[in-house]
């Protein structure tokens, strides 16, 4: 069920957290995988994670707000490994603050970043899907996209906008077998939930149907499923996956 | 070699799936040949290829008939 035959995958974020998981997901499955971090060190990191395990591919650096370093990671990508068929947008970042008290630094960064980016990796893997007559776009969303969180509102409406925009681009590119997806994590056990202060955890944990966080490998497998055959026919649908504590 | 003419007409006819000779250089991509929006993104890729030029957004806009794709490669390739 879970063949995906040496078709090249990019990961963005992949050093750690979900996006580290998603690729090794993606790795077992039998795709090449090529990992995305902002430095060289979260490169080679993911490099040793992919190999060691067993999987093909490799860490290569990509700053996503940058449209030169794309077109660099895409020629080096196809130069090496061929043409990606499977983009998996995954790489975010959180500024929060209320809104009173937020920056147009904290909002513009967290637009480009989460949101622009998706525009831009999309942009220039298509060519290669619609050639291929094949592909899956897999953005991660979040949970607070669809319910808001004080303190949120950068991150939130950039998870928002990745799900309309997966709806949009699954329209337009369907008729050549290109499916568009959102998995929409809830709270998940990574670098980025373990800066939240404890009261806000218990108070989470209180909302959690599941009372748990959830793990990274729980994100990635779903993941998984959207970019094998077995997923071939969700499009334009925004998956939650999020212990129940909010049901869309 | 076929002329340039010839190659346009062949990669209409490939790319929307038409006879070549219905392929007239007066055709316009979407009301003569049925084209949708992306069949006539997806024909301005092939014409890059086999030509081995990138046509910038702006003018792969206005290239809507055959002849206009011929005239484009004409003038910006030979």
């Amino acid at each position: 069920m879970m063949n995906l035959d040496d078709k090249v995958a990019l990961v963005t974020g992949a050093s750690r957290g979900i996006g580290a998981a998603i690729a090794q997901q993606l790795g077992a499955a039998g795709a090449v995988v090529i990992g995305t971090a902002t430095s060289e060190k979260g490169a080679a990191a993911i490099t040793e994670n992919i190999q060691s395990a067993g999987h093909k591919g490799c860490g290569m650096v990509l700053n996503v707000t940058e449209p030169e370093s794309v077109a660099a990671l895409l020629k080096r990508v196809n130069d090496e490994y061929g043409v990606p068929v499977i983009l998996v947008n995954n790489a975010g970042i959180t500024k929060d603050n209320l809104l009173m008290r937020m920056s147009d630094e904290e909002w513009f960064d967290v637009i480009n970043t989460n949101l622009s980016a998706v525009y831009r990796l999309s942009k220039a893997v298509l060519r290669g899907m619609m050639k291929a007559r094949w592909g899956r776009i897999i953005n991660v969303g979040s949970v607070v996209g669809s319910m808001g969180n004080a303190g949120q509102a950068n991150y939130a409406a950039t998870k928002a906008g990745v799900a309309g925009f997966a709806r949009s681009l699954a329209a337009e590119v369907g008729s050549r077998g290109i499916t568009v997806n959102t998995v929409a994590p809830g709270f998940i056990d990574t670098d980025m939930t373990k800066v939240l202060p404890e009261e806000q955890k218990v108070d989470l944990l209180n909302r959690i149907p599941l009372g748990r966080l959830g793990k990274p490998e729980e994100i990635a497998a779903v993941v998984g499923f959207l970019a094998c055959d077995a997923g071939g026919y969700v499009s334009g649908e925004t998956i939650q996956v999020n212990g129940g504590m909010y049901m869309g | 070699m076929s002329s340039i003419e010839e190659r346009v007409k062949k990669i209409v006819a490939e790319q929307l799936g038409v006879k070549e000779d219905e392929v007239k250089a007066e055709a316009s991509f979407v009301e003569d040949l049925g084209a949708d929006s992306l069949d006539t993104v997806e024909l301005v890729m092939a014409l890059e290829e086999e030509f081995e030029t990138e046509i910038p957004d702006e003018e792969a806009e206005k290239i809507t008939t055959v002849q206009l794709a011929i005239d484009y490669i004409n003038a910006n390739l030979a």
